[in-house]
């Protein structure tokens, strides 16, 4: 078979088993759009912005644990596209962007449309290639796919020069089965010496706490996860990137921790003797200040990323492996020891962590005749019977969602967590709802965040998108006015948003439902009618309280004992 | 601490650029750094001097392991070592100070391979200190240029930094 350059590329996504891919054209990539032009497998999604195609991609990848693929042209098309390659980046998610390139003949002339893309994306990539000869193309797909979805995923940019596909030059093409690469492999399994270690330790615990992050969603390792702390009985709590992994309606399970995490939660990390640390990443919103950090515990770790361990805090046993199967073995070891948690100190551990959940740290004015934020995600959890897939972009409405929508699964939380790419939720929203064509997707966004990618509306009428847009509208950058509320002795300076627009009139001079929602009994009944749209995108204005604050709170650089738990309270 | 780091990378082009933008991206210091191609042309081999305590260092061992055209890395510091720079400096030696040049050149065993009526080019090889020292024998004055390499290392015994 003698292909081009163009319709290697496409022969090469139908090899890896892409079935979308987010794009917008451009002169660099014009051959490559001409033999999309001819084929049927992968369907292309046009996009508005090529940020909106990376945040796409990426809620496909997110949603499905599949590589999100993009394709942007050179130049403006690459750097738009940058945000949402950070974003995945942060977030360790499989993805591969191809970005076009001036012809090989002209880089580094300062053509038109000309950057430096592997240049620019290069500490925000896994990897990145680019191509410079036809014959490389198929070899170079291959190992980017291969280096996406392997070991800690991430994403990678092939940047492809124009002449490199040129449709008058054909060769053979075939593509490469098998992959080795000598300068990189993956760890297949945790080593067993300091599994038995951890069980060990595990089992000795008299306060233990589970702390578990985004690696479990990533590695699908839930099952696992699930049937080692149930067999334990201990309290587990998630990071923001780590929820639903474990059932959040569990009673084991402590809800989220850190900045804006529960008081159980956080107090559970201050006072465990052993913390269980599983694909999670010790970031500074978890930690809060390193010094106090789990002040009282020997620490274990498992990662697959050996640089995630002793980054930040020091670690007491490492375990460098794959979550899923690092789990699968802890669970072996422990059939195999006959071993039992110490049942009197658990016993108590539990009666003080009830103590704790007595707080009722997540309590807010339940009779506010202004619709409460933490109201609007309760009812969204109901009407969806908690089972939606959730997007969200960035601030308050991300954390308020994170609290009070219970994932039950893993997969359903979908946020930018590491880089907090306000936009982020509206595109995601549409990658998860093209590989879930059936499933309710509910998009939570804010009316700062929702205008930074609002062009992809459009996107979601001319493919038959039917999100549920949740806008939680207080005016403001409302997380930022919380800070400046909170440490700037209330200068609110620049985070009131004014001038917005009619949001129920915009949704619909787009083709799509508006609704404006305002007192909070009316909540339930048009939260139903939209979901009950099942093909239409129904945009909700939620007028919210514009004072509401994300509770509790630890400042940043405070230890997790130091939490103000509600307006005016003091630090607990 | 100081901290001598042997790699072998994949001999392509961005392969230097993705180490040294991985120093400036995390904050650490390159003291100095040589790279060239080995005896297998699809390898290249780069010594690189940091500085940091245990921490910071393990760190950096561990993030130039992740990046993917690195093959294999060693820090030379963690066992027995040799370590050499090389050296050019120009001097000035004109009538009168030539035979003190020369005396200092072979007190540190170096060669001249460049003379003109005022100057000498000296080579000089050795540990940092050594050459450190030789700039400082030689007068300040008298100094016109110094090329310095960088300092190579090598593990001693019979083990080798190979694939």
């Amino acid at each position: 078979m003698e292909l081009s350059g163009a319709e290697i590329v496409i022969q090469c996504l139908k090899e890896e088993g892409v079935e979308f891919i987010f794009g917008y054209p451009g002169g660099a990539v014009l051959h490559i759009y001409d033999a999309l032009f001819s084929q049927q497998d992968v369907q292309h999604i046009l996009v508005r912005h090529e940020q909106g195609a990376t945040h796409a991609a990426d809620g496909y990848a997110r949603s499905t644990g599949k590589p999100g693929v993009a394709l942007v042209t050179s130049g403006p098309g690459a750097t738009n596209a940058v945000t949402g390659i950070a974003t995945a980046y942060m977030d360790s998610i499989p993805m591969v962007v191809l970005t076009g390139q001036v012809p090989s003949p002209f880089i580094g002339s300062d053509a038109f449309q000309e950057v430096d893309t592997v240049g620019i994306t290069r500490p925000c990539v896994k990897h990145n290639f680019l191509i410079k000869n036809v014959h490389d193309i198929a070899a170079t797909f291959r190992k980017a796919f291969y280096l996406a979805t392997s070991g800690r995923p991430g994403p990678v940019v092939i940047d492809i020069p124009k002449d490199v596909t040129d449709p008058n030059v054909k060769i053979p093409f075939s593509y490469p089965k098998k992959i080795k690469m000598r300068s990189y492999n993956p760890v297949a399994k945790g080593h067993l010496g300091q599994i038995r270690r951890a069980i060990e330790l595990m089992l000795n615990a008299e306060r233990p706490v589970f702390y578990t992050g985004g690696g479990v969603v990533l590695d699908d390792a839930s099952k696992q996860l699930v049937d080692l702390v149930r067999k334990l009985g201990y309290p587990i709590t998630s990071t923001l990137m780590g929820l639903g992994a474990y059932p959040g309606s569990d009673k084991q399970f402590l809800g989220m921790l850190g900045m804006h995490g529960t008081y159980e939660a956080n107090m559970a990390m201050h006072e465990t003797d052993v913390l269980i640390a599983i694909g999670a990443r010790f970031d500074d919103r978890v930690t809060g200040q390193v010094a106090s950090f789990c002040p009282n515990a020997t620490i274990i770790h498992v990662d697959i990323d050996p640089s995630s361990i002793s980054k930040n805090v020091r670690v007491d046993v490492p375990i460098v492996g794959p979550v899923k199967k690092v789990l699968s073995d802890m669970l072996g070891v422990l059939d195999e020891s006959g071993g039992e948690p110490k049942s009197a100190a658990l016993k108590r551990w539990w009666k003080q962590i009830d103590e704790w959940r007595g707080a009722d740290c997540l309590k807010y004015d339940r009779n506010s005749k202004i619709i409460k934020p933490q109201f609007a995600v309760e009812t969204l959890h109901r009407v969806t019977k908690g089972d939606a897939f959730v997007a969200s972009d960035v601030g308050q409405h991300q954390m308020f969602a994170a609290q009070f929508y219970q994932f039950d699964k893993p997969r359903r939380w979908i946020n930018s967590g590491g880089l907090g790419t306000m936009g982020f939720g509206l595109p995601a929203g549409m990658g998860i709802q093209m590989a879930h064509p059936q499933a309710e997707v509910a998009v939570v966004t804010g009316e700062a965040s929702i205008q930074m990618c609002i062009q992809e509306l459009a996107t979601c009428k001319q493919y038959n998108l039917p999100l549920k847009i949740m806008l939680l509208n207080n005016g403001y950058m409302g997380m930022v006015r919380q800070w400046q509320e909170f440490f700037y002795d209330g200068r609110y300076s620049h985070s009131y948003v004014d001038s917005l627009p009619d949001f129920v009139k915009l949704a619909e001079s787009y083709g799509h439902v508006g609704m404006k929602i305002e007192k909070p009994e009316d909540l339930e009944g048009a939260m139903k009618e939209a979901f009950g749209m099942k093909d239409r995108l129904v945009f909700m204005d939620v007028v919210i309280d514009p004072a509401e604050n994300v509770y509790p709170m630890i400042e940043a650089g405070k230890g997790h004992h130091e939490m103000y738990l509600s307006p005016g309270s003091e630090l607990v | 601490m100081r901290h001598i780091i042997s790699i072998l990378l994949e001999n392509e082009s961005g392969a230097l650029s993705r180490v040294a933008g991985l120093f400036s991206a995390r904050g650490y210091n390159i003291e100095s750094l040589t790279v060239a191609p080995t005896e297998d042309a699809t390898l290249s081999r780069m010594t690189l001097v940091t500085r940091g305590d245990e921490a910071i260092i393990e760190q950096i061992t561990k993030q130039l392991n992740k990046l993917v055209e690195v093959v294999k890395l060693l820090d030379l510091s963690d066992g027995p070592h040799i370590e050499r720079e090389m050296m050019m400096i120009k001097l000035k030696a004109e009538n009168g100070q030539r035979d003190e040049v020369l005396r200092l050149v072979e007190i540190f065993r170096g060669k001249v391979v460049d003379v003109t009526d005022t100057t000498f080019v000296v080579e000089l090889t050795g540990k940092s200190a050594k050459l450190d020292a030789f700039i400082k024998a030689a007068q300040e004055e008298s100094v016109v240029e110094v090329v310095r390499s960088g300092p190579l290392g090598i593990a001693r015994g019979s083990k080798g930094l190979k694939l």
